[in-house]
């Protein structure tokens, strides 16, 4: 099929970019996004002009690397589908595509669609996790977790940290992925101990990162490809709330 | 002469000893100690957290922009661990002889040991971390059984056990970030190592965003750079992946081996067309309720759900009736490629077979098995836009571990004194085939519980040495080097794209030294890469410039890949036998099973870089056994 592409390109994060017109002749339906990327760039070569650059890996929907605004929504028409698990066969012949890269203040674009997202580490490293050394660890079936507790705190574990929540997001927040990974390790036993400095040091960082406030528009969770729920929001506000009685 | 140090003792007290000997750093000094960590998957992050924690300067590398993305991410199936909780006779021993003789002995009795010794202790660890594995309902731990073995051993989180063991690591790992113990360098990529009296003592790596090129020194370098199967193009990889760590260090003197012991993996998802840039994984797990089948006749186009069940053939189970459609990984694969080779392949490429659900759905339901599986379901809907819960899944082999790597030593380093390799990086304890769910074991095995002896053991040594700068001659010669190879890709200026070059070798690497080999095969793959290889000196193409550039990155990727594959094909030859994932035609019994020859390939290859115009150095390393005897590796 033909497609008509209109992408953003900017080369530095210090230069302007703008919208750029492309078209493909020979795309199948079966290709992915990125493979349709693909073409696109290697058709860039043969004219001598530099390739879109845009961030993938895995290309099977889990490290998060990849996302893209396209026709302005993150990841895609698709819900609950990262940019590489797309494929040409959600679009039809003519059609036209705008891509654009995920949009936020907390993550400075790099060049054309490749955003920076460190702001994500640093949530992390303010205490997204549990202080367990290697070599400190009890036996594993020492402390038994309910079958239920242990599905729960998967379904927040699964966030790929990709950010489509927060370049969907009209407030550019950060609450979907953060509230995620504190529900993960509030619900574990494992995680009690640092449970309320956890929520404090992380909600805090998040806003020191630059990203906005929650105001439930629940736009994040329909893009999550990861399903995320936005419940998580209100649990993470539970537990924010409860760690500054605690702490006060 | 190979010294494999492997410590003195039963087979039982080689690790204890090995640790009660160790030298130790007093913690006070442990800060004068800089170590470089290439790599934040499994191996790597857990390494560079573990040194954190002990009080070493640790700067962490990755390409990825976070290092969260590594490709252990992408492990779906579980991890192998010895603790019978299913009280169905497992045990340390039997691991370790069910993974000796899973890589058709091929590896170290005492490395591999070891990995089942440790393996109890990590999933101790990733549960404190907080990974959350499934459970059964009264909150005990469960378990399943994955190919090539008779018990239920293997740990995982739904479909995600990579990633979720990698989130268990990376937090650890941004915890010392936090702490400022570590530093982490993301999209940064390792471009050279840089030797200095022998001894590693320093990387020098590109930025990706800047494009700068700088040089960083150390009192030991890490490599955790991951497997290099990518070198087939069409593989289970991600795009990133590569080998350009441990080449570049092969190229400084650190010896290869194994290199052609590839495993394919016999559930992935077919190639549908030439634009194809991966070959998604489905997991083996699916192989515990999935019974794979062709039709019986050749060229039957009919629907699966039209043929009738005494026109399918159940090949594993016709073939293998003890393990059936648990037959291991190679065996499964080849299995596979004889029905389509037989002209029974099914799909629009007649490339591949059929992994049928029905009989389970009977059996248990349909919510069990959505339970068990139902990302993976989902992911093959997404990509396929088939419900799997209705008509058979298409699956067929793909290139995905790397069993070769870095030749290393019981204490994880390599031919050069102060280079470590670990995770997939390294040959080390999966012989000539891979046990499923044994990879991540090793890779965090090799980072939580080894370097944090090993390097150490090492660094001892370091505290009187003497300091080596950035200012060292051998750092400016290794960063003008790296610099010229740079500009010679962009001034080639030819007319092909790097992309080209690289899936035009995968197809050659397929082809020559793919599921099966031979002599022919093998000597007509070494003359077409070379050809290759000389075609893209002179006739690449890349844009852009010397900052952003994912164009030049792959360029160098593609110029190991073509090396690598050279090296490949001759350790493949070399090999005159059959063992494992390596299946010369030439050497297989009547029935068609693999045909080892312990009596002249009872080794390990180690291979020694020799300069660019010269012919690799084979070295052997003898492999005895005295606690397993060398049986046939059967499983019929
Ligand atoms: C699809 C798939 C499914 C799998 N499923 C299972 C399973 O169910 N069970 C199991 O046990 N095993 C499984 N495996 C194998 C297992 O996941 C890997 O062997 C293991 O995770 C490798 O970990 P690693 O830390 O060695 O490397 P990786 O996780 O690949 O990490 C490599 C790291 O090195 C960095 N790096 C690489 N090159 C450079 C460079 N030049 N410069 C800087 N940084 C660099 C990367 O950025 C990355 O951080 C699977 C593998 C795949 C591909
Ligand atoms: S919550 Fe969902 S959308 Fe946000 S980073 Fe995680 S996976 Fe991506
Ligand atoms: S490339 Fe990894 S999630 Fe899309």
């Amino acid at each position: 099929m033909k497609i008509y592409l209109k992408i953003w390109r900017q080369d530095s994060p210090a230069t302007p970019g703008a919208m750029k017109n492309y078209e493909l002749d020979d795309v199948s339906a079966d290709m992915s996004f990125l493979e349709m990327m693909d073409l696109l760039n290697e058709s860039l070569i043969q004219k001598s002009e530099r390739v879109v650059e845009f961030d993938h890996d895995c290309r099977e929907g889990i490290c998060g690397q990849c996302g893209m605004m396209i026709n302005g929504r993150a990841h895609g028409p698709l819900t609950h589908t990262t940019t590489c698990q797309l494929h040409m066969r959600s679009f039809k012949d003519g059609d036209t595509i705008y891509i654009e890269p995920f949009r936020a203040a907390a993550f400075p674009i790099v060049r054309d669609l490749k955003v920076d997202r460190k702001a994500f580490d640093k949530i992390i490293q303010a205490s997204g996790f549990t202080s367990a050394s290697t070599g400190e660890a009890p036996e594993a079936n020492g402390i038994l977790i309910a079958h239920t507790i242990a599905e729960a705190a998967f379904d927040a574990a699964a966030c790929i940290g990709c950010g489509a929540c927060v370049a969907t997001c009209k407030n550019s927040s950060a609450e979907l992925f953060t509230s995620a990974k504190i529900t993960q390790l509030a619900l574990l036993p494992q995680g009690q101990v640092e449970r309320a400095d956890r929520v404090i040091a992380m909600v805090d960082q998040m806003d020191a990162e630059g990203f906005g406030h929650c105001t439930n528009t629940e736009a994040c969770e329909v893009e999550c490809p990861q399903e995320i729920s936005v419940l998580h929001i209100a649990r993470m506000n539970y537990e924010y709330n409860r760690a500054s009685i605690i702490s006060h | 002469m190979l010294d494999s140090k492997i410590p003195e003792g039963t087979l039982a007290d080689k690790w204890d000893n090995y640790k009660e000997h160790v030298k130790l750093v007093n913690p006070a000094n442990r800060k004068k100690l800089d170590v470089i960590v290439v790599g934040t998957g499994l191996a790597g992050a857990s390494c560079a957290a573990s040194l954190g924690e002990l009080g070493y300067n640790v700067k962490s590398f990755c390409f990825q922009d976070s290092p969260r993305r590594a490709h252990s991410v992408a492990a779906q199936g579980g991890v192998n661990a010895a603790k019978n909780y299913k009280n169905d006779g497992d045990s340390v021993f039997r691991m370790f002889s069910d993974t000796i003789k899973g890589g058709d002995f091929r590896s170290r009795e005492a490395n591999v040991y070891r990995l089942a010794e440790c393996s109890a202790n990590l999933i101790d660890q990733a549960v404190a971390q907080g990974v959350p594995f499934a459970r059964e309902y009264g909150g005990y731990l469960n378990n399943r059984s994955f190919g090539g073995v008779q018990v239920s051993r293997t740990f995982y989180a739904r479909g995600q056990t990579g990633q979720q063991l990698l989130l268990g690591a990376y937090q650890a790992l941004m915890r010392q970030v936090g702490a400022n113990k570590v530093k982490t360098y993301t999209r940064h990529e390792m471009l050279d190592l840089v030797v200095v009296d022998g001894k590693a003592k320093g990387i020098i790596t590109r930025d990706l965003v800047t494009g700068e090129i700088e040089r960083h020194a150390a009192n030991a370098v890490v490599l955790a750079s991951g497997g290099y199967g990518k070198v087939y193009y069409l593989s289970t990889l991600a795009m990133g992946c590569n080998s350009s760590a441990i080449w570049r260090a092969h190229k400084k003197g650190a010896y290869m081996s194994g290199v052609s012991w590839i495993q394919f993996h016999p559930t992935c998802l077919p190639q549908s067309g030439e634009h194809q840039s991966k070959l998604t994984l489905m997991s083996e797990s699916l192989r515990n309720d999935g019974r794979i089948w062709v039709p019986k006749k050749a060229h039957d186009d009919r629907k699966p759900n039209d043929i009738p069940e005494e026109e399918r053939d159940y090949y594993l189970e016709r073939r293998y009736p003890t393990f059936g459609n648990l037959a291991p990984r190679d065996i499964s694969s080849r299995a596979a490629k004889e029905r389509v080779d037989a002209g029974c392949g099914v799909g629009v490429m007649k490339n591949a077979v059929f992994l049928d659900f029905s009989k389970a759905i009977k059996e248990q339901g349909k919510e069990k098995i959505k339970e068990k599986y139902s990302n993976l379901f989902k992911m093959y809907d997404k990509i396929n836009a088939v419900n799997a819960y209705e008509t058979p899944m298409l699956i067929s082999p793909a290139a995905h571990f790397t069993m070769g790597g870095l030749w290393v030593d019981y204490e994880l380093m390599t031919t050069i004194p102060g280079l470590f390799a670990l995770g997939e990086a390294n040959f080390a304890d999966h012989g000539a085939n891979r046990l499923g769910a044994n990879s991540l074991l090793q890779a965090s095995v090799d980072g939580y519980f080894i370097a944090p002896y090993s390097i150490p053991n090492y660094l001892a040594g370091e505290l009187k040495a003497e300091k080596i700068t950035t200012d060292h001659v051998a750092f400016a010669e290794a960063e003008h080097a790296v610099k010229e190879q740079l500009q010679q890709f962009l001034n080639i200026n030819g007319h092909l794209s790097a992309d080209h070059f690289h899936k035009t070798l995968g197809k050659l690497l397929y082809d020559g030294c793919g599921l099966s080999r031979t002599k022919a095969s093998l000597e007509k793959a070494i003359v077409l890469i070379r050809q290759l290889r000389a075609q893209f000196y002179t006739e690449l193409k890349i844009t852009g410039d010397h900052t952003v550039n994912s164009e030049l990155e792959k360029a160098g990727r593609v110029a190991d890949y073509l090396d690598l594959g050279i090296l490949m094909c001759e350790d493949a030859l070399s090999r005159e036998e059959s063992c494992g994932a390596h299946f010369r035609e030439e050497y297989q019994t009547a029935d068609g099973e693999a045909l080892r020859n312990d009596k002249d390939f009872c080794y390990v290859s180690a291979w020694e870089w020799k300069g660019a115009h010269a012919e690799h150095e084979l070295h052997k390393e003898p492999l005895i056994f005295e606690n397993v005897s060398l049986t046939v590796r059967s499983y019929k």
